[in-house]
């Protein structure tokens, strides 16, 4: 499913040049829910930024369902994103002036999907959420554990393969985390492949692997074919 | 089917700059306001002057008889050429591309009276083509000399407008006598008011005319003093120019390659030089108003480049959804493109009031009347709207491309 070899990472701010990633070997079967942690600075993120084709490594072969991402041009990525990545934030990340409902719509337009499918995926997706009632609200008027699961539902728009979240209960209270992660691991139990970066271990007890990170390498956890 | 629901945010999202947007929506719409209206007032222009123009008729070519400069066929030069009705005869059967044909006999210093008031003006003697010809259309109630009154020599007259004014004051001309060099003369029409730029003699205004063979018969003259024809097509003036050279040449015997024989003014040419000066007008007047238009689409380009900063995070997160290049582009270019023809909207449409206003108001000074009234025709429109999207096109296209190179990673950490 995804499989990363040799990966590094290099950036250059000015003539400093920080090496984030340094050779890391990973592999998240189809199906599996694992979590990455590691402190600060050990590189969590930006190997999310990779495994999500933000970004491409520095070297290294990185293998998304068999298809060689890592030097493909960007529109080729942002295809890629769009069908097969799905990011969840910390920060949500809604487009603030859109309702929940059009925020699930975004991907879909991306992607082509006409306007009846739009409106059937994002009915479907927000009341798969728990949303129904509240597709017309902005963000503005959801609480963070509602804005959680409207950028869920979006993540999920395309039907991707693989969902990348990035600490997401970190701004939400331990009612509304708690919420977030049962939502998680209805997905895992329903056939997604979900990876979860976080320092909560509320959701990495309830994943079936941890990824530990240190100083951009993988300490434990990598996984095997 | 895309675009929908970006229409949508972009105008929700326009709510929240509304100060600057409007701002720039009015620079647009002041910039296509000075584009319209300067446009119009050329085509205005360019109508009124094609109108004073054909005062003097459409399409039409003056002959004087002039002097030979070339020795032909063992007649020397310095010989005068002078017309009389056999050759307007030989015109009209010689030339089928001819439409009219006329001569002219003319005399100034004639005495015309009506009451007690006495008048020294110019009188011709003319054909009824003139009417169409040199455009002596009747004003309501009267009619232009006929071929009867040709016959018959009859004692009747046409006159200028302004020469009516002159002589008759508000008095209804048609049917009243007048004394012509002694002679009464039943005044069958008087010339409705029109536009005369060109004129040789004088203008058609200010004169009297009446039947040729009536004047012949008065003051005995043997010669025409021009000779005036009007063309069917105006791109085959040329060619008929060189035929008449030949026709004439052939009877008053001399050479077709003579240009001093006869003294030629084309008025068809003319015209077509006319037009290409006002055509290049036209072009410096949309010029002025598209540099006012261009300023205006510099202030567009300045909300996108804010906005493409503003929303670097927006742009993010639509890259992280799976936005391509054309799909970021795309939003900013539609956006100017909205504003740039929403402002123009604006402009056009109290660009339109305005010219209806001055449509309805009545010129009579005589400056303003050659510059005519300002008209919106489609030519203007086209521009116009070609320039409109044209200035959102490139005010939107810099700002989106920047809004391209955002960096998702970076973005997303944007707060």
């Amino acid at each position: 499913m995804i499989e990363m070899k040799k990966i590094t990472k290099l950036y250059t701010t000015g003539k400093v040049a920080v090496e984030a990633l340094r050779g890391i070997d990973l592999i998240i079967q189809k199906n599996e829910f694992i979590s990455i942690m590691g402190p600060s600075g050990s590189g969590k993120s930006t190997l999310m930024n990779l495994i999500g084709c933000l970004d491409t490594p520095t070297e290294g072969e990185y293998y998304l369902e068999g298809m060689k991402v890592a030097d493909l041009d960007p529109n080729r990525l942002a295809e890629i994103r769009n069908k097969k990545i799905g990011f969840v934030f910390q920060n949500f990340n809604l487009l603030p002036y859109a309702t929940a409902f059009e925020n699930v719509e975004i991907p879909l337009i991306f992607k082509g999907e006409s306007n009846k499918n739009r409106k059937r995926i994002g009915e479907e997706l927000l009341e798969r959420v728990g949303l129904k009632d509240r597709m017309d609200h902005r963000p503005t008027e959801l609480s963070g554990g509602e804005m959680q699961r409207v950028s869920i539902a979006r993540a999920l728009a395309c039907d991707p393969s693989v969902i990348l979240a990035d600490e997401p209960t970190g701004n939400l209270d331990s009612v509304a985390g708690r919420e977030i992660i049962d939502i998680f691991v209805d997905l895992w139990k329903q056939g997604h492949t979900i990876a979860v970066i976080t320092h909560d271990t509320e959701i990495s007890s309830r994943t079936q692997r941890i990824v530990k990170l240190r100083d951009g390498r993988v300490v434990d956890g990598a996984g095997s074919i | 089917m895309r675009g929908f629901l970006i229409f949508r945010l972009f105008f929700r999202d326009l709510k929240k700059q509304r100060k600057k947007i409007t701002l720039t929506t009015l620079a647009i719409a002041w910039g296509t306001f000075s584009i319209v209206m300067l446009l119009a007032f050329g085509v205005g222009f360019r109508n009124q002057m094609a109108k004073a123009n054909s005062g003097l008729g459409k399409g039409i070519v003056i002959i004087w008889g002039g002097q030979t400069t070339i020795p032909y066929q063992g007649l020397g030069k310095g010989r005068r050429i002078r017309f009389n009705e056999e050759d307007v005869e030989l015109l009209k059967k010689r030339i089928p591309e001819i439409k009219n044909v006329g001569g002219e006999y003319s005399r100034w210093g004639v005495s015309l009276s009506y009451g007690k008031k006495t008048l020294t003006e110019r009188v011709t003697g003319l054909y009824p083509c003139y009417e169409e010809m040199r455009t002596h259309y009747p004003d309501m109630g009267g009619r232009f000399v006929n071929d009867l009154d040709l016959k018959y020599r009859r004692r009747v007259v046409f006159l200028g407008n302004e020469l009516k004014e002159r002589l008759m004051g508000n008095v209804d001309a048609v049917g009243e006598i007048i004394i012509i060099n002694n002679i009464p003369f039943t005044v069958i029409g008087v010339m409705k008011e029109k536009l005369q730029m060109g004129m040789y003699g004088g203008p058609d205004a200010d004169k009297a005319s009446i039947p040729a063979t009536t004047f012949k018969t008065i003051w005995g003259h043997n010669y025409f003093n021009v000779l005036v024809y009007q063309v069917k097509d105006v791109d085959q003036a040329d060619n008929i120019e060189k035929k008449v050279y030949k026709v004439l040449g052939a009877k008053h015997k001399f050479d077709p390659e003579d240009e001093r024989a006869l003294s030629i003014w084309d008025v068809v040419n003319q015209r077509k030089e006319f037009d290409k000066v006002m055509f290049g007008i036209t072009i410096f007047l949309g010029i002025i108003g598209g540099m006012t238009l261009l300023i205006a689409g510099v202030g567009v380009a300045n909300i996108m480049f804010a906005a493409v900063k503003q929303r670097t995070r927006e742009i993010g997160i639509k890259m992280a959804l799976g936005a391509k290049k054309r799909d970021i582009m795309s939003q900013f270019i539609l956006e100017s493109l909205i504003i740039a023809f929403f402002g123009g909207g604006i402009g056009i449409i109290f660009t339109s009031i305005i010219v209806r206003i001055l449509q309805v108001i009545p010129i009579q000074q005589e400056g303003l009347e050659f510059l005519g009234k300002p008209t919106i025709s489609w030519d203007v429109m086209i521009t116009t709207i070609t320039i409109l999207g044209l200035v959102g096109l490139l005010s939107g296209f810099f700002p989106s491309r920047r809004a391209a190179t955002v960096n998702p990673v970076e973005s997303l950490r944007y707060e």
